[in-house]
């Protein structure tokens, strides 16, 4: 088990190795589809992508008291094109579920990032997991607008690492 | 005839989709506990684990399972002896919005397919309408996905394709579907029919209860077949490989026209959640 704090350097990458599990703590934002396609064009991102996460999830409503609502990784397939430009920027990880296209995994290994799975149908338990968030992007998109989450051993699974391999055996 | 309050019927439908986001069914949690214990991959059965305590941690009630809370499905049987005034689809969509609003759950539906334009209260529920004998109405209510729903198709296969055709079909889209549609999955199977019909097949075959088989001996010894040739495909646990790839196998059948073998697959994922309320 790797622990793991941000912001991510290239050294913390290079120790990520496939089905390892790794627990996330500090800074961590979310994307998912409409926000990828707005952060490519956008030239002012409200965060800094050096060195960033971003979490694929859309959350449910929280309720008074709450930091968040369930939060569980979204199908990460759908940015698999968008995420390139965000991976040249500086983005370091990802976290979401399920396998991504080949053009993807070659482009995350040439930009030096790793894709982590969360476990999909589990926002309770992760939720559990984030301490604050808040809104900083695209309020308008609603559970779709980009959060900055304040994380504390956010458990996770190395599915692609920079050496090329994946956790999901047979099926890329 | 026997009169109906379609006031209570948005009571129910509320009720319903607030209770199934936070409470998966108990012969559910029991087929995934079972699964755990014979699972023999150390990351799957940590991933399973994580699944059973994801569903107590939410039964609690202030955070729903998943935060995909789906679109709102509903079978809808309504006896040839019940009368009520109104618009009994305007009265589940009412339970709907006061549902996914109280239950604090997620709104996942859009307007238009370009503009995409959040409905804001999860309306319009997908509602099949079934007129049947007697006095009563029985809502069939599921929160289904869009990642399981997503990995979901329709092929009209040729007759002599037969039983393998089948099979081959179904292996082929679970194996591809990988982890995408979160595993371990539910897969309901719509065979005959039509294009149209042997997709609502499919979801009629994902809100069976789990225990149960098909009738037909045939059916029933493909459902069999594919629960273990899907479990045998190693996908596992959210892809990750593993013993426990789908927990239960549904197909339903009718007849067809002699040159088509329609096939629906339906997939539904391990958070499946679905009630029956009967009026």
């Amino acid at each position: 088990m790797i622990r793991l704090n941000t912001p991510i350097t290239n050294d913390n990458i290079k120790e990520l190795k496939v089905g390892e599990k790794v627990l996330i703590s500090g800074t961590i934002f979310t994307a998912r589809d409409q926000a990828h396609a707005r952060l490519i064009n956008e030239p002012n991102p409200a965060f800094d992508l050096n060195g960033s996460i971003i979490f694929y999830v859309g959350p449910t409503p929280k309720r008074e008291g709450f930091a968040i609502g369930a939060s569980g990784p979204t199908s990460s397939y759908r940015m698999d094109k968008l995420a390139v430009p965000l991976m040249e920027q500086g983005l370091k990880v990802m976290i979401g579920k399920g396998n991504r296209s080949e053009e993807f995994r070659l482009e995350m290994i040439k930009n030096n990032a790793v894709y982590l799975i969360a476990t999909g149908g589990a926002g309770a338990l992760l939720s559990s997991k984030i301490l604050k968030s808040k809104l900083i992007m695209y309020e308008d998109l609603g559970a779709e607008a980009v959060y900055e989450l304040e994380v504390k051993d956010f458990p996770c699974f190395v599915a692609y690492d920079v050496y090329g391999d994946s956790i999901f055996k047979g099926n890329q | 005839m026997r009169q109906i309050n379609l006031e209570d019927i948005t009571k129910l439908t509320k009720k319903a989709v607030i209770k199934i986001n936070y409470n998966l069914n108990n012969s559910l949690v029991s087929l995934i506990q079972k699964a755990k214990e014979k699972e023999t991959s150390v990351l799957s059965k940590s991933i399973l684990s994580d699944i059973l305590e994801n569903q107590e941690i939410a039964k609690e009630g202030n955070i729903p399972l998943c935060q995909d809370t789906g679109v709102v499905v509903v079978l809808l049987e309504i006896g040839n002896q019940v009368s009520y005034n109104g618009n009994i689809y305007d009265a589940i969509n009412e339970g709907v919005r006061l549902g996914y609003k109280e239950g604090y759950l997620r709104k996942s539906m859009v307007t238009h397919p370009f503009n995409r334009v959040n409905t804001k209260d999860n309306t319009p529920a997908i509602i099949h309408t079934k007129i049947i004998q007697g006095d009563k109405i029985i809502m069939k209510i599921a929160a289904k996905g869009g990642g399981s729903e997503n990995m979901s198709k329709v092929t009209m296969l040729t007759p002599t394709e037969g039983i393998e055709g089948v099979k081959k079909l179904v292996l082929d889209t679970i194996f591809n579907a990988g982890g995408r549609p979160c595993p371990p999955l539910i897969v309901g199977i719509g065979i005959g029919g039509n294009f149209e019909k042997s997709a609502l097949l499919a979801k009629e075959a994902i809100f069976r209860d789990l225990d149960d088989s098909s009738e037909d001996v045939i059916i029933k010894k493909l459902e069999d077949d594919l629960y273990n040739e899907i479990n045998d495909l190693g996908v596992g646990p959210m892809g990750v490989g593993g013993d426990t790839t789908c927990l239960a196998v549904k197909i339903n059948y009718h007849p067809m026209h002699i040159a088509s073998l329609p096939v629906a697959i339906n997939i539904q994922c391990h958070s499946a959640r679905h009630t029956e309320v009967i009026l």
